[in-house]
């Protein structure tokens, strides 16, 4: 019954996984690795790794589009993977946090970026909740279906709406501001440019600290980077509170949760919120960007990418969706060619996935740790069951 | 409201002639028709399985194909009529059929048997549909790029380009205005359809209220395990009712190209939901349901765009879906697939 | 709100004043009547047995009062108050709490995490607090594991508060489902056919516990099928029969009430197992 799931195996010396070795570090060890780790990937376009770069496209603006996939598969984790909503409709929270930073800074208005940004988030977060009160009652798999026709309903808002200016889409959508000191840079970071394994400092190749320019990716992907760092660090800090344990008791088994106190309806509108929170975030800068959006942009091919990142990276795990959302940004950028058949490919692996390793790639905490008791269970088994009859 | 208010973009519409009022009317019932036979395979496969077969859809889109290629092949011209162009079309529907019977047991088999032997949960068979679905589409969206690897570019290039637009159909019929009351119009196409959709449904409940075979669907939708112990073959069940739904979607493939006249590699996608909105909207897992949800769907479309111009005409069924569930979540006639019952 | 640690003496069993009642409940599903016309109470500190023959309506009048259905007439008060049409969660923080006849844990989660989840009930802290780890959040948390040690030990549970719940064996996963019951802190603990599949010294294990939990304060209504396990633990027995109550009193007064050996007790105690077994 409820330790069918154990394995087999023959006993093996207890081996600690890396995990439990992390853990046991001392926490100011761990809190270099991390910046050690942050300071990584805020360089990693500069530093341009041979095999890592991308040839045919600029190393900084792919680098930003992988990030802002990987914020979105944050938020998605979220409502997929911590509280059990299948939401195919992901792309309209994006869209709308695109079109609100459009609208109010170029289309009809021009309002300040931190502003729009805050504005953008307050919009597509006020969406969530309109959508999610009256459908997160509805059984699941419905509640798929109603989530991918709001996606599709925003595109179609966007393309037929004349106030958002249909299919021509929004143009001269402000940029974040720079930060300089009197119109120059604060300082310039030049690039390694790369022979063979030998590398070179580039120093007639910079990025300007901190200049938003319609060229150089790499500034958005530091503004991105940091936003992603700051969300992480809520993810972590309400994953492992009472929120997190309502998500993942009402994801578990929703009418014992509700029979034990837990207002399930409200969890679930809480992490559809935030979700559409994440999401429109990440449309705004995205739009920031661009400084261009049409509705084309935002059609449910999107959404189905960004369910593949959660879903291939391993649903409920954070760092499953980051891995899940680089594999599914970065490597159509890197093989050109296979850019037109992503979500051909992409589909593929969902459908292999479901099959063959419903986890993901990145199991979450909770299925890793299920194996590994289950394995030490089995060896105590024996033992316990034998006394028992 | 302050009088001095533009005028609202209804005002124009606020009045409408009778005439009009008949022709939506009709052309929603004919549009209608067709989502109940498209739904039919959501409701056939929910009241089997409890799933979604999301995949349907392009189940749908692949039917549609066929039919035009099969149009190309025998060289049709548009209205060209005479008995030829019924043999034309019987060869069409029948094309359009077997692919997506083909492809509805080609999900079943890849995307959802292994699912339902595992007994996976249904968001894993949603997700693995959803992923069955987006290849399905895409390859026939990438057609010509996967002719030109084959090197069968000249020889298929008629049927491949151009594979992200519409492609038209050729309706050998003509198009005969069969009655014409005061703008009130009844076009040959119009009828041909929904009297084709009306029959397909007939036939199809009739075959599963009767046959033997349809017993079985009808035994494992009330209680799968009892049906299994009485010794209906689940599997051959499932794939039956896999290739009925996709049957109908054929059907429906090609009386939506009479109607409409176009098609294209992402055309599935709206018409899915819309299809699926049908199948909640009567009752999912009801056949006669599907009809009634086809049909009071197609009215509201129609009356909806009326209203607010047809821009908005997916957005109206949109949210119609949401009322529908959340107020009658099942839907009008109720779940039954088992009683096959209105 | 009665605490594990309660230093109030417990009432006399059966002497207290009522804290449900069940005022002519019925439950109707379709044409089906599966509780009918239904009234008893249950008193502070009390334990009362609900039973009666298979398909007699017990769980559907537990479930009646738990709030997972709406009685189609009459009402349950509880501590004074109408349940109404209060949601489920908002009955279990009235002070009712259950257990499943079929086990419903959170299966993927740590044993230390279902009682949490329990515990969380009663608190507060929201988005920002566990955001910020305000005073609040801290001082939910350390309460919070505090009782789910406190409960984990009492439920035998102390070694395997980090194992999943889904590795548990059998009996540990029972106890984990009242250990997170208790969590809520309950005024009302419901059990639901705690000792399904137990063999007697389960039984007897289980019996010493349900006291255990009584003794401490709360009021226990179990639902069970074993007679010997009734009989020896409860303050008094309901019986019900085809949705009616056709008898109440002390187990004494059951064991010789002529309507429940007919309905009941005529069959023995073999017969019974046999029909538990095909549930």
């Amino acid at each position: 019954m409820s330790t069918s799931t154990t394995s087999t195996t023959s006993p093996k010396p207890e081996r600690r996984t890396l995990g439990e070795r992390w853990a046991d570090l001392p926490k100011p060890v761990k809190i270099v690795v991390w910046l050690a780790v942050a300071l990584f990937f805020y360089a990693l376009p500069l530093l341009n790794p041979p095999l890592l770069s991308t040839p045919e496209s600029d190393f900084g603006s792919v680098m930003f589009t992988v990030a802002s996939y990987a914020l979105v598969a944050l938020g998605l984790n979220i409502v997929l993977g911590y509280a059990g909503l299948l939401d195919l409709g992901y792309v309209g929270f994006y869209a709308i946090g695109a079109y609100t930073v459009g609208v109010f800074g170029s289309l009809h208005g021009s309002l300040p970026f931190w502003l729009l940004i805050v504005l953008a988030v307050c919009i597509s977060t006020a969406s969530g909740l309109l959508l999610g009160a009256p459908t997160l009652r509805v059984r699941g798999d419905y509640l798929a279906i109603v989530t991918l026709g709001f996606g599709e309903i925003i595109r179609l808002v966007a393309l037929n709406s004349e106030w958002l200016n249909q299919s021509r889409g929004i143009q001269d959508i402000p940029r974040p501001p720079d930060i300089t000191i009197g119109g120059e840079p604060v300082f310039e970071v030049p690039r390694l440019l790369w022979d063979g394994l030998t590398a070179t400092v580039d120093l007639g190749n910079t990025s300007a600290f901190l200049e938003f320019g319609l060229l150089d990716g790499v500034p958005y992907y530091w503004l991105a980077l940091s936003v992603i760092i700051l969300v992480l660090l809520g993810d972590v800090l309400l994953q492992d509170s009472r929120v997190g344990r309502a998500w993942e008791a009402t994801r578990e088994d929703e009418e014992a949760a509700e029979l034990n106190g837990v207002p399930t309806f409200r969890y679930k509108l809480l992490a559809f919120a935030m979700g559409a929170f994440i999401g429109g975030l990440s449309g705004a800068l995205f739009a920031a960007r661009q400084g261009a959006i049409n509705p084309e942009t935002f059609t449910v091919q999107l959404s189905m990418l960004f369910l593949a990142a959660v879903v291939v990276g391993g649903q409920g795990n954070r760092w499953g969706a980051l891995v899940g959302a680089a594999v599914v940004a970065y490597l159509p950028e890197r093989f050109r060619e296979f850019a037109d058949f992503r979500v051909v490919v992409f589909g593929l692996l969902l459908l292999l996935l479901a099959n063959f390793r419903p986890q993901g790639l990145l199991p979450p905490r909770r299925a890793r740790r299920a194996q590994r008791a289950g394995k030490r269970l089995a060896e105590l088994e024996g033992t316990e069951e034998g006394a028992r009859a | 409201m302050p009088g001095t208010s533009p005028p609202s973009p209804l005002e124009p519409n606020r009045v409408v002639p009778l005439s009009t009022f008949l022709n939506l009317t009709f052309t929603g019932l004919v549009v209608g028709a067709i989502y109940g036979l498209f739904a039919l395979g959501y409701t056939l496969v929910y009241g089997v399985l409890r799933l979604i077969n999301f995949a349907h859809s392009e189940v749908f889109m692949w039917g549609s194909f066929a039919a035009v290629w099969m149009m190309t092949l025998l060289n049709a011209r548009a209205g060209s009529g005479g008995p030829a162009a019924v043999l034309y079309l019987l060869l069409a529907l029948l094309a359009a059929m077997a692919v997506s019977g083909a492809v509805a047991l080609l999900v079943e088999r890849v995307a959802y048997r292994r699912l339902r032997e595992k007994k996976s949960p249904p968001l894993v068979a949603l997700i693995s549909a959803i992923g069955a679905s987006f290849m399905l589409s895409e390859i026939m969206g990438l057609r010509d790029r996967i002719a030109g690897w084959l090197n069968l570019d000249g020889v298929l290039g008629d049927y491949v380009r151009p594979a992200r637009e519409n492609t038209q159909f050729v309706n050998p019929l003509p198009n005969a205005t069969l009655l014409d009351v005061g703008g009130f119009q009844v076009r040959s196409t119009q009828l041909i359809v929904l009297v084709a959709a009306l029959a397909m449904m007939i036939a199809l409940e009739q075959f599963v209220r009767r046959s033997r075979l349809g017993r079985g669907v009808r035994a494992v939708s009330q209680d799968a395990e009892a049906a299994a112990l009485m010794g209906v073959d689940q599997k051959r069940v499932v794939q039956l009712t896999f290739l009925l739904g996709g049957l109908m979607a054929g059907a429906a493939a090609l009386l939506y190209l009479m109607h409409i006249g176009v098609t294209r590699y992402n055309v599935g996608f709206i018409l899915g939901i819309k299809a699926f909105t049908a199948a909640v909207l009567g009752g999912i897992g009801n056949i006669r349901g599907a009809l009634l949800g086809g049909l009071v769907l197609g009215l509201a479309e129609n009356y909806g765009s009326q209203l607010f111009g047809s821009a908005w005409k997916d957005v109206v069924s949109f949210l119609l879906l949401v009322v529908v569930l959340l107020f009658r979540p099942t839907g009008l006639l109720g779940e039954s697939l088992g009683k096959a019952r209105a | 709100m009665p605490d594990l640690a309660k230093d109030t003496a417990a009432p006399a069993p059966g002497t207290g004043e009522a804290l449900l009642r069940l005022e002519g409940v019925t439950l109707r599903f379709g044409g089906v009547v599966a509780v009918n016309d239904v009234s008893f109470e249950i008193r502070r500190g009390e334990i009362l047995g609900l039973i009666g023959p298979n398909g007699a309506g017990k769980t559907s009048c537990f479930n009646a009062l738990t709030g997972v259905y709406q009685p189609t007439s009459g009402q349950v008060v509880f501590d004074g108050r109408p349940l109404g049409r209060r949601k489920r969660y908002q009955i279990n923080r009235l002070g009712i709490a259950r257990t499943f006849q079929n086990i419903r844990l959170f299966q993927n989660m740590t044993a230390r995490e279902n009682v949490l989840v329990g515990a969380d009930s009663h608190h507060r802290a929201g988005v920002l607090n566990s955001l910020l780890r305000l005073p609040l959040h801290r001082r939910e948390t350390a309460e919070g594991n505090r009782r789910a040690d406190e409960l984990l030990e009492l439920m035998d549970l102390g070694h395997r508060g980090d194992d999943l719940a889904r590795n548990l064996s059998y009996g540990e996963q029972r106890r984990l489902e009242i250990a997170r019951a208790l969590a809520t802190r309950p005024k009302l603990l419901c059990l639901d056919e705690p000792a399904a599949g137990f063999n007697p010294v389960e039984k007897q294990r289980l019996m010493d516990l349900i006291r255990r939990v009584r003794d401490m304060g709360n009021t226990v209504l179990l639902i069970e099928h074993d007679m010997r396990l009734v009989m020896g633990v409860t303050d008094r027995i309901v019986v019900l029969e085809f949705g009616k109550k056709i008898a109440e009193g002390t187990p004494e007064q059951i064991r010789n009430d002529p309507a429940v050996i007919a309905a009941y007790l005529g069959v023995d105690d073999d017969q019974l197992t046999d029909e538990e077994e095909n549930l």
